[in-house]
């Protein structure tokens, strides 16, 4: 730019600047004048490819993007935040919400924190364990296939988008019958679990899987190998395995990087070193292998889903405490679910205690002792950890979420600089944000 | 009253009560602060005690990763005691309690010793204890060894008046944006950091939301004719 100083002319109190606006024409003819052709894009954050309300500023020259970052926040609700003025139990159905298409990890993270602040890991009962498993598996099912359809779509390949809908649909038409709800279950409990499976459900999930088998083989008829898709995909988004530690990815980045880490197996919960499954890595570090891995994941998942089936006793779903487990006994009225006739009969008839126990726990809730937790799991995007503090009240203290997705969101800026600006609708997507994880 | 102890210094006060750390007092049992309580459970009053430090043996590995990085630090003429305030094993895990002036020497070391090898932080926490005066606000770092299969936690203090805590980024370029936002939320001042702004707050937000003096905010509603409070003005159990 030329040099503008504001005109001054001196008086009797002093120097008078006379100071106005920059002169668009100068800006101009300085644009024209430098011979790069350096703008800055903003992409999103209402942008279909850009998953949800993330916005992208990119420097580009020509189609080279020289600089790439992301602007967050648009989707923040202060979920952690509403938690601290929230009984224990009812922070499920706050944090259920924050990766919506992950809700039984983030239920399950944050009751395995709670009741490892509450001491309480060994009286979870059997069935409540096996049946978290099951439902997380299925979400990661849901997770991927979301993930696949929607980083098809925006590379044009609708077909996928379709397909990877239709079968998500399949997984949410059992979360439905399970929980009541398609997402936002708030489903899994501190201490177990809200309910226990209805009647068929294990019938209906057997069937699932035989649908999926038949199902998964069409991804890779479509995709992968596919050269239009392999081309798009590989060598796209890389990110080598020093650049994963470094910025902390973890899940399906870290893994096609080459490492095989997977909390399931290094660092084990709800009884995964049991099962028998296959920790699917990628040596390419780069989108295709991520959506390789992504498919791996969900066969694997699949055989977990049916282990589960098979190790499944009957038994309650929730702790016996009395002090601790919700009294949720719900039944089927005229008016839709609602608590259990026989309940409401045994605690305003019959049971002084039971009445007391009910009245506690859903007005003030349980207490918690003092301390702190940090308890992690693999959900589909990576690591999600769950730090839990509690000052001995019936609310938390504090609760932070390190969610994978905000982490591995940071890896955008690596992935995509020096590459072309189609290239980073690939790398984001290879990265499988969502937004209500990254921003809580 | 010990939750007075400390109000004027901005020193970091050490821990002398093995049993416990105070981080407030509890009165009364409904919430009712006013006089209000009818219950009888007015005159209640109850202390809270953070778990506090624990002696050696610490059991399990613990005991061999709190060796190696006092041997290590020893190494590089730091004095373990100067660094590290105390150790607390608390339900099966691992906290150290660094001083803040030390950490990124601590962080280094417990990322490039071999026998410790913590290649991962999962980021930073913060939490507000307005009841521990003198070291109000906490940032609590989780790091992870893949190489080994760890995990174990580092608590940093400093008092609100001077919020400022060494950032990890050079170690740990992963806590760019957590600091960011533990910054966002909290007010807390990593020095040194590449680029300390908000993260999720709009970038002229006034105040740190995460704070407990912040309200919460929100609107009483009307609910089958009764008013509803906001969630911060509904009776809460203390």
């Amino acid at each position: 730019m030329t040099t503008s100083q504001a005109s001054s002319r001196t008086t009797t109190e002093g120097t008078v600047y006379t100071v106005t606006g920059g002169d668009w024409d100068e800006v101009v003819e300085s644009a024209a004048k430098a011979d790069d052709e350096r703008i800055i894009v903003n992409m999103g954050p209402q942008h279909p490819s850009t998953h949800g309300v993330l916005r992208l500023i990119l420097e580009i020259d020509g189609e080279t993007v020289q600089e790439a970052r992301c602007g967050i926040g648009y989707l923040h609700t202060g979920i952690e935040k509403n938690l601290e003025f929230r009984s224990w139990t009812q922070g499920t159905t706050f944090v259920t919400r924050m990766d919506y298409l992950t809700p039984f990890f983030n239920e399950a993270a944050y009751c395995l924190g709670v009741e490892k602040l509450l001491g309480i890991e060994d009286q979870i009962p059997d069935r409540a364990t096996v049946l978290r498993v099951l439902l997380m598996e299925l979400n990661r099912i849901s997770s991927h296939l979301v993930c696949v359809a929607t980083g098809g779509m925006e590379l044009g390949a609708t077909t996928i988008m379709i397909y990877g809908f239709r079968d998500r649909e399949l997984v949410l038409d059992l979360f439905e019958m399970i929980t009541g709800l398609r997402m936002n279950h708030a489903f899994i409990r501190p201490g177990g679990l809200a309910q226990d499976l209805p009647p068929g459900a294990v019938d209906r999930i057997r069937e699932f899987i035989t649908t999926m088998r038949k199902n998964l083989p069409e991804y890779d008829k479509l995709a992968t190998g596919n050269p239009i898709f392999k081309a798009r995909m590989q060598d796209v988004g890389y990110l080598d395995l020093a650049g994963c530690m470094a910025l902390g990815a973890t899940g399906p980045v870290l893994r096609s990087a080459g490492l095989p880490h997977d909390l399931r197996r290094t660092d084990p919960y709800c009884g995964y070193e049991t099962y028998d499954f296959e920790v699917p890595t990628a040596d390419t570090c780069d989108a295709y292998g991520r959506f390789l891995i992504r498919l791996e994941e969900m066969r694997q998942s699949l055989r977990i889903v049916e282990q589960c089936l098979d190790r499944l006793e009957p038994g309650p779903v929730m702790v016996a405490d009395k002090k601790i487990a919700w009294p949720a006994q719900l039944a089927l009225g005229p008016d839709g679910l609602g608590n259990s006739l026989d309940h409401i009969r045994n605690i305003m008839g019959t049971s002084m205690e039971a009445l007391i126990h009910h009245f506690k726990l859903v007005t003030e809730g349980f207490r918690v002792p003092p301390g702190q937790t940090y308890t992690a799991l693999e959900s589909p995007k990576g690591e999600l950890g769950v730090h839990v503090v509690s000052d001995g009240g019936t609310r938390p203290f504090r609760v932070h979420f390190r969610d994978p997705s905000f982490t591995n969101l940071q890896a955008m800026a690596a992935m995509c600089e020096g590459g072309q600006v189609a290239d980073v609708i690939v790398a984001v997507a290879s990265i499988d944000p969502v937004m209500g994880g990254v921003d809580r | 009253m010990s939750d007075e102890q400390n109000t004027n210094s901005g020193q970091v006060p050490a821990p002398v009560d093995r049993s416990g750390e105070v981080i407030g007092v509890r009165k009364g049992m409904f919430g009712a602060n006013n006089g209000g309580d009818t219950s009888g459970y007015g005159g209640l009053v109850r202390t809270v005690t953070l778990p506090g430090a624990t002696s050696r043996p610490y059991g399990g590995w613990f005991d061999e990763v709190a060796d190696e990085l006092e041997g290590a630090l020893e190494e590089q003429d730091l004095l373990p005691s100067e660094a590290i305030e105390k150790t607390v094993v608390d339900r099966g895990e691992l906290t150290f309690h660094i001083a803040r002036e030390h950490l990124p020497r601590v962080a280094r070391t417990l990322r490039d010793d071999p026998a410790l090898r913590f290649e991962l932080c999962t980021g930073v926490s913060g939490v507000h204890y307005l009841g521990d005066k003198g070291r109000e606000l906490h940032a609590v770092y989780h790091l992870r060894s893949l190489t080994h299969g760890r995990l174990i936690r580092l608590e940093v203090s400093t008092p609100d008046s001077d919020p400022h805590i060494p950032s990890l980024v050079e170690v740990y370029p992963t806590n760019d944006w957590h600091e960011r936002e533990t910054y966002d939320f909290f007010g807390l001042v990593f020095d040194g950091h590449p680029a300390l702004t908000r993260i999720m707050m709009p970038d002229d937000w006034q105040g740190f939301p995460q704070r407990k003096d912040y309200p919460l905010g929100g609107i009483a509603v009307e609910y089958k004719g009764a008013q509803i409070p906001a969630p911060d003005q509904r009776r809460s159990y203390s």
